[in-house]
């Protein structure tokens, strides 16, 4: 990259709606990273019941609870933002978009600290 | 008044920031301050402008981080610390200091089919076209575009899509798609529908926040989208 390029502005990126599309982004990536780990999960169900209640028992550690509602809030987030855009690209323009978008996210937080409190 | 500190992109893309002073005045605009610079400091400094009154499109240029119409620009408005950044737009080629190439802004417009297509001659009555109609109410939410490469520049889509259309071309063509007298609809939804066209767009919403003249392409893209879905449902769209 050039040095003009490196120099060339993001500035537009500081706007709530690329940041959402970010968050979707990596939403999606974390999602897709969590899902081999579910599927392996599940597969110790296959194996014996031993092995999956002693998985179950490691993660009742409030670290393990902190990173599932890390998942919970992705998964939430990912479903809003999801949501949104599907919307936009099918049901033409909607103005309020922003707040759609700080919406979601607010909506997948409370999801999160509701699962934390709950678990 | 302190003077500013600007610093301006002199050469090509592998060029650099060359720092000057200039003096503050009231009511002055980014182009007050280039146009000084060019004048009264270095007449190699090149740059593009024309109307100097918003209307023209030529003077945009990149001011402290985000794409802007210079000429309407006060320095007020911008300036941080007493300092200002002005570079050529982004996501076009550097022809020498602040003048960009905008070659291949004005080919996505063809290639968008942003050309008006008549279906009637000079000889047939004009169209009765009613300003409450819905489609034409669409028509002047979008038309007011002064083709000034803002939204090209200030789009990501843009910056990692070489064949994305763009922001204000696909705009043009949302705005013809509505136009109750245009007689290209079917070919040019079928251009804005292909790799590159309207579904390539991730709503940012960036070239809305940035247009100067307060247009939404993002909403005229969504429109696209909607349009080109249905024909595709419909079986009007490969």
């Amino acid at each position: 990259m050039s040095a003009l390029a490196d120099r060339r502005e993001t500035g537009y990126r500081r706007d709530a709606l690329w940041i959402a599309a970010l968050v979707h982004r990596l939403s999606g990536v974390a999602l897709a990273l969590f899902l081999p780990l579910h599927f392996l999960v599940l597969g110790l169900a296959i194996r014996s019941d031993a092995s999956l209640d002693s998985f179950l028992g490691w993660a009742r550690q409030p670290l393990v609870k902190c990173a599932e509602a890390g998942v919970v809030f992705c998964l939430a987030v990912h479903l809003a933002g999801g949501l949104r855009v599907l919307m936009l690209e099918t049901r033409g323009w909607r103005p309020g978009q922003r707040n759609l978008a700080i919406a979601g996210v607010l909506v997948a937080a409370l999801a999160g600290a509701a699962y934390l409190i709950g678990a | 008044m302190k003077n500013l500190i600007v610093s301006i992109w002199r050469g090509r893309e592998d060029g650099r920031f060359v720092t000057y002073e200039a003096p503050r005045n009231e009511s002055q605009t980014v182009l007050d301050i280039v146009t000084y610079i060019q004048r009264e400091v270095d007449p190699t400094l090149s740059y593009r402008f024309a109307c100097r009154v918003g209307v023209c499109g030529s003077c945009a240029m990149t001011v402290n981080g985000r794409p802007r119409w210079t000429c309407r620009t006060h320095v007020s408005k911008v300036v941080e610390d007493n300092r200002l950044q002005i570079g050529p737009l982004a996501n076009l080629p550097v022809i020498k200091d602040l003048a960009t190439d905008m070659t291949r802004f004005f080919e996505r417009w063809q290639d968008a089919k942003g050309a008006f297509a008549p279906t009637a001659t000079r000889a047939d009555p004009i169209a009765a076209i009613k300003p409450e109609d819905a489609r034409r109410q669409a028509v002047d939410a979008g038309i007011e575009c002064i083709n000034c490469g803002v939204c090209w520049s200030a789009c990501d889509t843009v910056r990692w899509n070489a064949d994305y259309l763009g922001p204000a071309a696909l705009n043009r063509a949302w705005t013809l798609q509505n136009d109750a007298r245009d007689g290209a609809a079917k070919e040019r939804l079928s251009a804005v529908a292909q790799k590159g066209g309207c579904q390539a767009c991730h709503s940012h919403q960036s070239c809305e926040r940035h247009c100067p003249q307060g247009l939404n392409p993002t909403a005229s893209i969504a429109g696209l989208k909607k349009m080109s879905l249905s024909a595709y449902l419909r079986g009007e769209l490969k």
